[in-house]
């Protein structure tokens, strides 16, 4: 199929239809709109359905009965629109629900502004509503990765019954780039846990309550070792001249753009740097961190936040080399030429005066 | 009469195997209370329709979160307040079922408010039964929406005060003011003849459902013998001498015989079909052959900047797409939101032969200025050896820079010559192109054919770029 130029948030509509999505439930909200707009011309045309909810908590609650009824299904949002549907995605967690949910984040706290940021690492990858519970994101870095993306979010969640995120931010969302289309995906399966208003699957029960401690706590048991399995299997990261480095920058999704850059900049200084880049936040990229810190000297993480994804790269470091740190926030994306200062500030001071 | 009391409905399980406690037989209510009453009726009512096999009760927060014990069909526990959102998306995936939202009045008509109202007023083909008790039995006593004015309950101690609390929410009221609304009823449940009555309202919002027909409520005023604190009978009674004056029985609105079933449509396209429809087929796929350009003009980072409504972000949309039909590695960045509504607009343009890094263009190779604030804003970021053109017939000030080279294109004048001022941005953007040889030309055209929405107004942004075009390539250094 030939390449077409399209918005990171309209690649996201795409790529869920040919994923074989056909029920969307959501909410408008800036940056992410287009993907309600989106959605609202092409779910209907491929007969599926999109219902513009009264409100976030609706759109989760929404996408929490497609869900239970087996067929694929998905919302958008942006950043106060995730905190609010965070009680959903708790139920979800817990029910075991299948469900992609697209964060499209923008400046915090409170209503903030509409610009690019990444403060929501926390609330995301950490869970975010009440309970032991984690969810599996994908943070795409192009227009492409947000249809492809979109798309293994759909087997990620349906594989381990788990809602999962996509977390971009207002600029991947709002750009153009090419993107090549893959086939669409044909005769999904049935689910033998699902709701198909049959009599075959009439004895299924979809539910969030236990009420006997011990029984909460084997169904706690038994979500943890599901995360234990997707940290096993579903980690995923892009290398960019690491095989050399002796200093490595992390950061994800549209900071990784400027530091793939950044990289090249400074390699034609000569200066052996390199770019991890986690595709997956949980699960995170903690095993390579770890064996990359036998043989460094130095990393540098970049976000666009207050310092959130650091946290884990920390856990992952265990002390054993520096860890820098540069940030912005507020909707101020740092520039290549800015990163590199950084860079040069940071991780080389005094190397290379 | 006597036989169907107690031969037990065929929609309840025959034992209640998810209920840990010992007794699998007796369901998990106080003595007393109206939900045993009105969960019989429906599993009556799901039994005579046939329909049990493809029902789907959706279970609330509230004494009835145990429903599904009790309900042999599909079953989903909601969170508080949300099961008719939760029932609108079971549906809206299986429209052939037969979904219930059973709710309380705390679920319904507090913390679920907005859900009920706004799945009523969609109209959607659901069946809800709203018990209401006028407290919250599950939590202890505490004060419902429904509570009755000088109620005493664990959270209005001296009893209900208006001036604090305000007044309890006639829901049945309130919902038949919509206009999506089949059917809405509000039954009690405080003796035989009234029970009847309710038997036959619940059929009725259920068989309404099975007959496409669209959104009934039915608001059933129920005894909490616990919660009153006082014996069934009692609590029978209490519902009559109180409940009934502020909650009055009757139909509050029917339908039923006037509107149409609903249709539905099953549409299941191809793969083919799919691709055609998601407009992604390949059509567009042409891989223009590339121009000789001086090394000093490839891989350009561009800065387009001026006012919205100058066609800033189209101009450097259709950049981005004809660099695309060229096969160069492109990207394109706008500014959004409340900046691009009002005052400036401006977007970044990568056009590069390896894959672009990052989109964002802070310090531009080329900047196009269409008005004197971007000019002044970002002439100083351009690099050195670096390009502006800017619209000389608009902006009355040269660019300062010496260590760069500069086109100014008199682009509104021009515009105003062909006959439109608007394709000023397709001048300037001609006129880019024309200077650099970066792509060739018909690039552009058929990027415009993508770019531009209104066919009509296609032919005219060509004259553009074309004028454009000769009026860069005449100033080729």
């Amino acid at each position: 199929m030939a390449k077409q130029l399209l918005k990171g948030n309209h690649a996201i509509v795409k790529g869920a239809l040919l994923a074989g999505c056909r029920l969307y439930f959501g909410y408008p909200i800036t940056p992410a709109s287009e993907i309600a707009e989106g959605a609202a011309l092409y779910f209907p045309r491929l007969g599926g359905t999109f219902l513009q909810a009264e409100s976030e908590v609706a759109a989760i609650n929404m996408v929490y009965g497609a869900s239970s009824g087996g067929l694929r299904v998905m919302t958008a949002s942006s950043s106060p629109g995730i905190s609010l549907k965070q009680e959903g995605v708790s139920y979800a967690a817990s029910a075991e629900l299948p469900m992609v949910i697209v964060n499209i984040m923008r400046g915090g706290p409170g209503l903030g502004n509409i610009a690019p940021e990444q403060s929501d690492y926390n609330q995301v990858v950490k869970g975010g509503g009440h309970g032991n519970y984690k969810v599996p994101v994908l943070a795409p870095n192009s227009v492409q990765e947000m249809c492809n993306l979109t798309m293994l979010a759909f087997d990620i969640a349906e594989k381990y019954r788990t809602p999962v995120y996509i977390l971009a931010d207002g600029y991947i969302g709002q750009m153009m780039e090419p993107v090549e289309f893959p086939k669409p995906v044909m005769n999904l399966p049935r689910h033998d846990w699902a709701i198909y208003a049959d009599a075959e699957s009439k004895d299924n029960l979809i539910a969030s309550i236990y009420l006997d401690p011990e029984e909460l706590e084997e169904h706690n048991r038994k979500l943890q070792r599901k995360y234990a399995e997707i940290e096993k299997n579903e980690v995923r990261l892009e290398e960019f001249m690491l095989d050399d480095a002796k200093y490595v920058l992390i950061g994800y999704g549209i900071v990784s753009r400027m530091l793939k850059t950044a990289v090249e900049k400074l390699r034609n200084e000569n200066i052996p740097i390199g770019l991890l880049r986690p595709k997956t936040l949980f699960p995170f990229p903690s095993k390579k961190i770890k064996e990359i810190t036998q043989r460094i000297e130095k990393f540098m993480v970049i976000e666009m936040s207050n310092g959130q994804m650091i946290d884990d790269v920390r856990l992952a470091v265990e002390g054993k080399i520096p860890i820098e740190f540069y940030n912005r926030m507020g909707g101020v994306v740092p520039s290549t030429d800015e990163i590199v200062e950084q860079v040069k500030k940071q991780l080389l001071q005094g190397e290379r005066g | 009469m006597a036989t169907k009391i107690l031969e037990k409905a065929k929609s309840f399980y025959d034992t209640y195997e998810r209920n840990p406690s010992a007794d699998k037989k007796m369901p998990h209510y106080c003595p007393g209370c109206g939900h045993g009453n009105v969960h019989k009726m429906i599993a009556e009512a799901l039994d005579d329709f046939g329909v049990a096999d493809k029902s789907i009760l959706i279970s609330p927060v509230g004494c009835s979160v145990f429903a599904y014990y009790y309900f042999d069909v599909g079953n989903i526990q909601a969170a508080h307040g949300r099961a008719p959102a939760v029932a609108t998306g079971i549906k809206r995936a299986h429209p052939d079922s037969v979904v219930i939202s059973y709710q309380g009045d705390g679920d319904l008509a507090a913390i679920g408010t907005a859900e009920i109202l706004h799945a009523a007023n969609r109209g959607e083909n659901l069946t809800v039964f709203f018990v209401n008790n006028a407290i919250y039995g599950m939590t202890g006593g505490q004060m419902a929406p429904t509570t009755l004015v000088g109620q005493k309950t664990t959270t209005t101690p001296l009893g209900r005060q208006p001036g604090n609390e305000g007044f309890p929410i006639k829901v049945a009221e309130l919902i038949s003011q919509l206009e999506a609304p089949v059917y809405v009823e509000r039954v009690s449940l405080v003796d035989n003849k009234l029970r009847a009555k309710a038997r036959i309202a619940i059929r009725k919002a259920i068989k309404n459902q099975v007959d496409n027909l669209g959104f009934s409520l039915v608001e059933i005023l129920s005894p909490c013998p616990s919660g009153w604190k006082l014996d069934p009978v009692d609590s029978l009674k209490w519902i009559e001498e109180n409940m009934h004056k502020n909650f009055p029985i009757g139909v509050f609105r029917d339908l039923t015989k006037e509107v149409e079933p609903y249709k539905i449509e099953k549409v299941n396209p191809n793969s083919d079909e799919i691709i055609n429809l998601l407009d992604i087929s390949g059509e567009n796929d042409l891989s223009l052959k590339s121009t000789e350009t001086s090394d000093k003009y490839k891989n350009p980072e561009i800065k387009i900047a001026g006012f919205g409504g100058q066609g800033i972000l189209l101009m450097g949309a259709a950049l981005a797409q004809a660099g695309m039909f060229a096969d160069y590695h492109v990207s394109w960045l706008p500014s959004y939101g409340p900046e691009m509504r009002g005052g400036t607009a401006n977007c970044h343009v990568n056009v590069r032969s390896k894959e672009v890094g990052s989109p964002m263009v802070s310090l531009p190779t080329v900047l196009i200025g269409m008005n004197r604030p971007s000019l002044e804003k970002f002439e100083n970021d351009v690099v050195p050896g670096g390009i502006i053109i800017y619209d000389s017939s608009l902006i009355d000030i040269k660019p300062k820079r010496t260590d760069i080279e500069v086109l100014a294109i008199p682009a509104t004048k021009m515009a105003d010559d062909i006959g439109n001022t608007r394709i000023a941005n397709m001048l300037v953007m001609g006129a880019y192109i024309g200077y650099t040889n970066l792509l060739p030309k018909e690039a552009i055209y058929e990027s415009l054919k993508t770019a531009i929405k209104r066919k009509r107004f296609i032919e005219i942004n060509e004259k553009a770029v074309d004028a454009g075009y000769e009026f860069g390539k005449s100033h080729r250094k």
